[in-house]
């Protein structure tokens, strides 16, 4: 089976930003870029479903700068196979134009299963996978937290508002992976090693023009400064006085 | 041209409230624009659900009624919008940014080739122009955006925009809407899992337990907090990856997003990733024992204190005056 695993890198959840001169983007540096947290879990199942059925090759589809491949190595080195970069500046691209490049690169790339993350913790779109699947009018299931395959199908559980859904469909299809699908494994030295050697392809991307416009960036606005109302139950019905009459929220 | 199309989910008969806030802001905007509001209900039987959309501002309802858009998938629901959207040629399209409503909102920017901005809180019109504003990097940041394509396609945070009071008895005038669609994706069993629990992202408070909560039994103080404020049960992380609150509970930048009125954290530290997610509720209280526990920086009221002796008293004292 061909599986193939769409990943972006995003600065590290912790990572102070700052916005950039142009009032429209971040810095893009001063802090770590890791792989998106939810891309994890695309990978980590689509690594455990080729170990399970086998013979399957599990491929590692990127867009963004060439220092993308530190992160892709660590796909790899959770035993994704090979790599297939599109290298441009993912900073103003928005997900219409993401997810164009992924799918016209996709026709290139055989695929039966390709698993997406829900969202990129950047731009916190969580679009790009549904839209891949219109493009190449596949099936999809979003924000999946249990995956089972069987002969040509795929059985899907996720979670909604207030329910749990149990979608199938035929493959190819695509899937986008929500918290709590699998727990994904940590590389292991030998892995981290081979990995260094897992060929990963440049490709240049031709980058369609944005279907939005940023016009600024901005802080959030600051909160009122917040006061501590006391120590332990003493302070409760000051609390309550203040929730009722200030705040009025109660 | 100007109208805008609003998607109105609903579940077991009833609109979210999420929905009549998009309704509500959605006519708003419409005025602005020199159009009207048109509601979108899809379903089995729903003509009478729509024809309600009129108490939050809908001008008209198209209901698009078939068994085969009984339950939501992308595909089936995308392609109904997306036809709806090609007669009426709205200047935008709004949906609530519920799991449905960012989906149909992809796909429907990849079937229209249109530009999507998700989870917007604030939506205006400048210069005649749609203009929203929308947090990325879990809302370290806010971004401006404008459309360069039409129709526009928007989706708004739950429990950010007033739904109003509902003007009774003025109904939508409802126009049934045939579309022929082909799922490709089948829904084999719906489970509720509310059980009469408050939703989370819809709540007007939420009490969230943390690590400080020490195991599962122990949320039975804050469920009793919850049940006095009509308010959801939220965890953090650390509470969830520890088994002993589902996933679904989960507050934060891999969990959800929640902007209720009220929001009271209990043995939760504040981690950053935790702040993401409930960074925009209007009042948050902290109950924490380590006063410099980073979530008393964006607290509105702390209290320093053990919660095993603070939240039950808490619930002693709102007794008296709920
Ligand atoms: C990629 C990524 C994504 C993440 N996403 C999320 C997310 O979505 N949501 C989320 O919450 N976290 C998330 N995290 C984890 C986050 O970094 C923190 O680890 C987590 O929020 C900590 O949870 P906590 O505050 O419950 O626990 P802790 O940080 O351990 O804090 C427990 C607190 O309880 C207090 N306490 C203990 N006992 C008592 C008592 N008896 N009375 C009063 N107070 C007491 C302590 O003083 C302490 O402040 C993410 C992390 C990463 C790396
Ligand atoms: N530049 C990119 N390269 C590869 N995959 C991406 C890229 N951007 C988004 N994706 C994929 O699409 C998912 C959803 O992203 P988004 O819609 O931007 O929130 C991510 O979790 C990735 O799996």
């Amino acid at each position: 089976m061909n599986i193939v695993v769409c990943m972006k890198r995003v600065p590290d959840t912790e990572a102070k930003l700052k916005i950039d001169a142009s009032g429209t983007n971040i810095e893009p540096s001063g802090f770590d870029y890791v792989p998106n947290p939810y891309d994890e879990y695309a990978v980590e199942e689509a690594v455990s479903l080729k170990e399970k059925v086998g013979d399957s090759e599990v491929i590692v589809l990127t867009i963004g700068p060439k220092e993308s491949v530190t992160q892709m190595r660590k796909f790899l080195s959770m035993r994704a196979d090979r790599g297939v970069l599109l290298v441009a500046d993912t900073a103003a691209m928005d997900s219409w134009a993401t997810a164009k490049m992924l799918a016209d690169a996709l026709k290139t790339i055989e695929h039966d299963i390709i698993f997406f993350g829900k969202q990129a913790v950047d731009n916190d779109n969580a679009s790009v996978g549904v839209q891949v699947a219109q493009m190449l009018g596949l099936p999809v299931v979003s924000r999946i937290v249990k995956f089972e395959h069987t002969d040509g199908k795929a059985v899907c559980e996720r979670e909604i508002e207030g329910a749990r859904v149990t979608v199938e469909v035929s493959l190819p299809a695509v899937f986008t992976a929500e918290k709590g699908l699998n727990e994904p494994r940590y590389p292991k030295l030998p892995d981290i090693m081979k990995a260094k050697k897992k060929p990963i392809e440049e490709r240049e991307a031709d980058v369609p023009e944005s279907k939005v416009t940023v016009l600024k960036m901005e802080y959030p606005p600051a909160r009122p400064p917040g006061r501590i109302v006391g120590e332990g139950v003493e302070a409760v019905p000051e609390l309550v006085k203040l929730l009722k009459n200030e705040a009025k929220v109660i | 041209m100007a109208d805008i199309l609003i998607y109105c989910e609903h579940h077991e008969g009833a609109f979210r409230k999420a929905s009549l806030e998009t309704v509500r802001k959605g006519a708003d905007i419409a005025g602005e624009l020199g159009g009207a509001a048109v509601a979108v209900v899809i379903g089995a039987g729903v003509a009478g659900l729509a024809a309600k959309t009129g108490e939050y501002g809908a001008a008209k309802a198209i209901a698009v009624e078939s068994d085969t858009l009984k339950d939501f998938t992308v595909s089936g629901h995308g392609q109904a919008m997306a036809e709806v959207a090609k007669k009426i040629q709205p200047a935008a399209i709004f949906m609530p940014a519920t799991s449905q409503g960012r989906d149909l909102s992809a796909a429907l920017g990849a079937l229209l080739e249109a530009g999507c901005a998700g989870d917007c809180t604030e939506v205006s019109v400048q210069d005649g122009k749609l203009t929203v504003k929308r947090p990325v990097y879990a809302g370290k940041t806010y971004v401006t955006v404008q459309f360069n394509s039409a129709p526009a396609i928007v989706s708004l945070r739950p429990n950010v925009f007033p739904t109003g009071e509902p003007e009774a008895g003025k109904t939508a005038q409802v126009e049934n809407m045939d579309v022929a669609v082909t799922p490709r994706e089948t829904v084999k069993e719906v489970v509720a899992t509310g059980g009469g629990k408050k939703e989370l992202t819809e709540a007007d408070a939420v009490v969230s337990g943390g690590r400080g909560m020490k195991n599962p039994e122990n949320y039975k103080i804050l469920e009793e907090l919850a049940g006095l404020l009509d308010a959801a049960v939220g965890a953090s992380r650390a509470a969830v990856d520890a088994g002993w609150r589902p996933h679904s509970d989960q507050v934060g930048q891999t969990g959800k997003t929640v902007s209720p009125k009220l929001y009271i954290a209990c043995g939760i530290s504040g981690a950053i990733q935790h702040l993401a997610g409930m960074r925009t509720s209007k009042c948050i209280v902290a109950i924490n024992k380590d006063k410099e526990a980073p979530i008393f920086q964006l607290a509105d009221y702390g209290i320093v204190g053990d919660l095993f002796e603070v939240v039950p008293s808490l619930t002693e004292e709102l007794k008296k005056v709920l």
